[in-house]
């Protein structure tokens, strides 16, 4: 029960994870943690309306999440913790002993990123960070959809 | 990008996973003959940025009627976003080929009037047939 998956997709909230993954998982609340997201209402509206009534959504700062980390992970239902990016993985796992595995769900092209998997394009500096999570014993990898291979991360980084 | 909006009409942008919407785009044309009032978008690859980015192009200078797959999810929230950030622009999600058909016969009015009668248009489709 309790976190399933940790996953950064710069999509935050989508099909993927709301049915791709939310289905297999019977996932019962999704955790979206992303200060930008968490203090606009305008936002939080516009992710919530792709979910299920079903699921419940929570919208947490960096901060929050961190605090909140050992109750999500001792809820008797299972969830979903998104991030839209590497930076913020990063801190919500220095901050946090909880975040012990990450899934690269999805990081998509932008200037500077070169093509890693198909799903993920990352810049050298990201490559490094990632690297940097690995070695702090955080098991890494890349996976879109369940029925994909979870990629370890030395083979995209 | 070609379109039809000389007249001041609207043009119809479906925005859709995979080749969704260019499927429709080719399912209205086979069916109506009318090409140019509607452009595909697909999320196919995209991060945020990027279909933005698509969006703006096939949208060019509105007015538009943003035809979205699935009431959330990265092609919801970039119309949305796009929508927010320009006038002239309405949204409606769980796009079928039976609102596209109903639209492209009445693109001279606001697009939150075709959007509003997008809506009806798809609904009545959705029906159980009897046996």
């Amino acid at each position: 029960m309790s976190l399933a998956l940790y996953r950064i997709d710069d999509r935050l909230i989508h099909g993927q994870v709301v049915v791709g993954w939310g289905q297999p998982l019977d996932c019962s609340f999704i955790v979206l943690v992303d200060d930008e997201v968490r203090g606009s209402d305008w936002e939080q509206d516009l992710y919530r309306m792709g979910v299920p009534p079903h699921i419940e959504v929570v919208f947490a700062s960096v901060d929050e999440a961190a605090e909140k980390l050992t109750a999500w992970e001792a809820d008797s239902r299972v969830g979903i913790l998104l991030v839209g990016d590497i930076d913020t993985a990063a801190a919500l796992a220095a901050r946090s002993p909880q975040v012990k595995r990450l899934n690269v769900g999805g990081i998509h092209h932008r200037t500077g990123r070169t093509e890693r998997l198909r799903f993920v394009y990352l810049t050298d500096d990201e490559a490094a960070k990632l690297r940097q999570l690995a070695g702090r014993g955080i098991e890494v990898t890349a996976q879109d959809v369940p029925s994909a291979r979870a990629v370890p991360v030395g083979e995209f980084t | 990008m070609s379109d039809s909006r000389q007249n001041g009409s609207l043009l119809g942008v479906i925005v859709s996973h995979a080749a969704v919407a260019q499927a429709l785009v080719a399912a209205v044309a086979a069916i109506t003959g009318i090409e140019g009032a509607l452009v595909p978008v697909s999320n196919e690859g995209c991060g945020t940025e990027a279909l933005a980015e698509r969006l703006r192009q096939a949208v060019g200078k509105g007015p538009a009627v943003l035809f979205v797959d699935l009431p959330g999810g990265s092609c919801l929230t970039s119309s949305a976003r796009y929508a927010k950030q320009h006038a002239d622009i309405a949204v409606v999600t769980g796009v079928n080929l039976a609102m596209l058909l109903d639209f492209v016969f009445h693109r001279d009015v606001p697009p939150a009037d075709a959007a509003r009668r997008a809506v009806e248009a798809g609904g009545k489709a959705i029906r159980v047939t009897a046996a």
